[in-house]
């Protein structure tokens, strides 16, 4: 593997640098990749804390049927917010801030290709998610059409706060393309001499070609919303019939971004994954190649795809076969990872610590959602799951015991680099293994009330589902409280409690970042090292 | 690899100005969300006063922002590596401003291919047609909407027509400003950037002609049903860049008035043409698909 000749701790030897400015200015103003990436996940994890506290507002009103709690209006801002704060303020950013502090360090470089831009596409999502938010306290709430926004819920149908929700999902875009943007020159022009392609972590690869995803769909993203707010305040009549539009146009136009964007929340959960599984197996990754090729056929697969989520549209028979079995096709690349992670384990010297933990239930669970994808990718079987609980089952494996496990799993193994100080081992184990029977006591009875009907985005319900639903509710609070704990030992982490750790920190780790020392020095690789 | 290009890659120190380009994008998401709502409900309030101070921020924080850098870059702190890091930048965000059209290009040729057609019973839709609009025919350009408003075409000779020469040119004169500024013909350079900003300059005050024409004398609005959209926001989105690019270039030139640039270090103005070059190709497509077809 790849070995630094260079001298690694030249922590003194900068003269222009200074050491951060005290303070507030000193987060505001910064330029450093390590601290940006503290902030993106910081804020993806308020955010996660957010937009779970209106999960919990959720299921407290499905606990039992009827309408006990909320208004049904109140109910779907809630499921809509809800949708909008975890993909666009967890999820992505919280991949984006691992982006920045790992992929600099992967690679050998001394920062982002432009540290300036990432501080500002970073600081943009505070204010844009503040709109977001305080558009619930708008006259006629916030926008309640579903985090897809299909029109015409979210023209003819929905309330003024609609325009701050196009302007500040517009804002969002901006930071996400900029950040992209980042990332990708980082990684095409900052690689240290000897870091050649086929050589680079796969978190770096698959955060390359998310980063394509990203600057590829989410201007598709701001061109929905734009027609959005000129159906809705300027009469054109992009998905309106009579105007000759069409409102199956605007799902077209937002699964062509929806999509891409599902694996732009997945492809870097990948990555993270082929990181860990290799250091507690103490093996090589199994297929490095493979890996790569598969991400990017994937990524480029996403693109023709999107249709699979409009099958009870009304498409054309040839369409709907199309998309179904494009559909099916993704499954393969998708089925060699899984492969390529279990055979890296196989015959491996495997150890459980808490990041192995998260990666093995992110293995057996996001295989649970890529199985139920699969089924809702036969078209005719579609039309008897869509829009139930089972596509709520389906997404919610891959977003959160998929894309959420993997950060959490990420979170541990890094943590210990970046404060230089081992976490509460006592604490994480407790995390780990209260979040994991809760979150399927929370999401796999979804499948089942899925398949006999209960449809999704609806307060109230048929009583046969009562049970089920309150086993699910209960779940939830449970998945919801077992995050706090987390939250306790990410404070006590950031003050620095704890037994200090060695460069290498977990025995079979490999890897630049993994040389340096413990905790990561605020710069890195001024001069970039030689890797062999 | 030589081993120069490693020289040592400038990490800029911290600076103010991202954050307040932050602030500057929140007032202005703030404020055209509120004009918008105050405009269409005819109520009264600050939206407007917000989006300009938006963009007053933005503009000011430009103008810091690329103070600083063309300081950076005089002082000579930047090395090749970090030139290609810029370039790469700009060109990865006009690969995402082509996407941004694509999404409105996606739009009208699903209307025109597949929503229309549709409407009008083609396929197996024919009861879509027979029970909401048994009257319309599909057509291409819609000039009378399936809920029955009228409106004309727009032709392809004329104001379009000359448009369509005039920013050809104009991407020509920036080439050839470029080959000067490569061959530090300095006056060739000043001639051909300039003449390059004017035929902009003229390309849109003929655009907004062809929009009050449209207006007042052919009934084509942005109400006026697909086409009337289609039309309107792709031609208006590729002024707002063909403005922002004639910008652009117009401070380039100041820019090479000063003094600044030099054969074979020109980021600034190299990104400028690339933009003018892109905006041309996007017109080009909306010559074809919009006007002729
Ligand atoms: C094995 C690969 C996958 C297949 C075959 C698949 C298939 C599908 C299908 C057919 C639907 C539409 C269901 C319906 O609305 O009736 C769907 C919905 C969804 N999928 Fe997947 N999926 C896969 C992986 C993923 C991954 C990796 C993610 C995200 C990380 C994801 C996120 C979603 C989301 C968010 C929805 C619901 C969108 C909505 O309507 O709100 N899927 N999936
Ligand atoms: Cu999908």
């Amino acid at each position: 593997m790849s070995t630094v000749t260079e001298t690694l701790h030249h922590d003194d030897d900068h003269h222009e640098h200074h050491a951060p400015p005290a303070g507030i200015k000193r987060w505001l103003y910064t330029t450093n990749h390590k601290d940006i990436g503290t902030l993106y996940l910081w804020f993806a994890f308020i955010m996660f804390l957010t937009g779970g506290a209106m999960a919990m507002v959720i299921r407290a009103e499905l606990f039992q049927p009827g309408l006990q709690i909320v208004e049904p209006h109140f109910f779907n801002q809630m499921t809509t917010v809800h949708g909008l704060i975890m993909v666009f303020g967890a999820v992505m950013p919280a991949f984006t801030g691992l982006a920045n502090w790992l992929v600099p360090m992967m690679i050998g470089a001394p920062d982002m290709a432009l540290p300036r831009m990432n501080n500002w596409s970073f600081w943009i999502l505070p204010f844009a998610f503040l709109i977001l938010l305080s558009s619930l306290f708008m006259e006629g709430g916030g926008p309640a059409f579903g985090w897809t926004f299909y029109a015409p819920l979210s023209t003819t149908y929905s309330g003024d706060s609609t325009a701050l929700f196009v302007f500040s999902v517009h804002i969002m875009g901006i930071s996400s393309i900029m950040g992209a943007i980042n990332v990708i020159v980082t990684i095409f022009n900052m690689r240290a001499p000897g870091m050649t392609w086929m050589k680079m972590p796969l978190f770096v690869w698959t955060w390359l070609i998310t980063a394509f995803l990203l600057i590829a769909v989410m201007p598709v993203l701001a061109g929905a919303v734009t027609m959005v707010l000129t159906d809705k305040f300027f009469g054109t009549s992009f998905f309106d019939a009579a105007g000759g539009g069409d409102p199956v146009m605007f799902q077209h136009i937002f699964w062509f971004f929806g999509h891409p964007e599902v694996y732009i929340m997945i492809l870097p959960a990948f990555g993270i994954i082929s990181q860990i599984v290799p250091t507690f197996a103490r093996k090589r990754l199994f297929g490095y190649a493979s890996m790569v090729y598969a991400t990017a056929s994937i990524a480029l697969l996403s693109f023709i795809v999107w249709a699979h989520h409009m099958f009870t549209t009304g498409m054309p028979v040839f369409a709907e076969m199309f998309f179904m079995l494009a559909t099916m096709l993704i499954s393969v690349p998708t089925g060699v990872k899984v492969f390529n992670w279990v055979a890296t384990m196989w015959r491996g010297s495997l150890s459980f610590e808490v990041p192995m933990l998260f990666a093995l239930a992110f293995i057996v669970l996001f295989t649970i959602g890529g199985l139920s994808g699969l089924m809702l990718a036969i078209t005719p079987v579609d039309f008897q799951y869509h829009d139930t609980y089972f596509v709520v089952a389906h997404f919610h494996y891959v977003l959160v015991t998929g894309a959420i496990f993997s950060i959490m799993a990420a979170v541990y193994y890094w943590l210990p680099k970046w404060t230089g100080k081992m976490f509460d081992i006592t604490l994480a184990k407790w995390h780990f293994w209260c979040s994991l029977v809760s979150v399927n006591v929370l999401f796999f009875p979804m499948h089942f009330v899925g398949l006999a009907g209960m449809p999704r985005r609806i307060p109230d319900y048929a009583l046969q589902f009562a049970d089920f639903n309150k086993w699910i509710s209960l779940g939830g609070f449970a998945f919801g409280l077992s995050q706090l704990i987390f939250l306790a030992l990410l404070i006590k982490a950031c003050r620095k409690k704890g037994e200090p750790v060695s460069d290498q920190v977990w025995e079979g780790a490999e890897g630049l970042e993994w040389e340096i020392p413990s905790p990561a020095p605020y710069h890195t690789f001024e001069t970039p090292p030689v890797i062999k | 690899m030589a081993q120069q290009e490693y020289e040592k890659y400038y990490v800029p120190d911290s600076s103010p100005w991202p954050i307040v380009g932050a602030v500057a994008l929140f007032l202005i998401a703030v404020g055209a969300g509120n004009f918008v709502i105050e405009q269409t409900k005819g109520t009264s309030g600050y939206g407007g006063y917000i989006l300009i101070a938006g963009f007053a921020t933005l503009i000011f924080m430009l103008f810091g922002w690329f103070r600083n850098q063309i300081h950076e870059s005089m002082t000579g702190l930047y090395s090749a590596q970090l030139g290609r890091s810029y370039r790469q930048g700009m060109a990865w965000f006009i690969f995402s401003e082509v996407m941004f059209f694509g999404a409105f290009f996606g739009a009208l040729f699903y209307a025109r291919m597949i929503a229309i057609p549709w409407l009008g019973g083609s396929g197996n839709n024919g009861a879509t047609n027979e029970v909401l609009w048994p009257t319309f025919q599909a057509m291409w350009p819609l000039i009378e909407t399936p809920g029955g408003t009228k409106t004309e075409a727009m032709g392809w000779y004329g104001l379009p027509l000359i448009n369509t020469v005039i920013l050809l040119i104009s991407s020509v004169t920036c080439h050839f400003a470029h080959v000067a500024l490569e061959e530090n013909k300095r006056g060739r350079l000043k001639l051909m950037l300039g003449i390059t900003v004017l035929l902009g300059a003229i390309f849109m005050s003929l655009q907004v002609e062809e929009y009050i024409h449209a207006y007042q004398e052919m009934g084509l609005t942005l109400q006026s049903g697909v086409y009337g959209n289609t039309f309107f926001l792709l031609t208006g989105f590729h002024g707002l860049h063909v403005t922002l690019g004639a910008i652009i270039l117009f401070i380039m030139l100041l820019r090479i008035f000063k003094g600044h640039f030099t054969p074979d270090d020109h980021f600034a103005f190299q990104a400028g043409s690339w933009y003018w070059h892109f905006v041309d190709v996007v017109w080009v497509m909306l010559f074809f698909f919009v006007y002729i077809l």
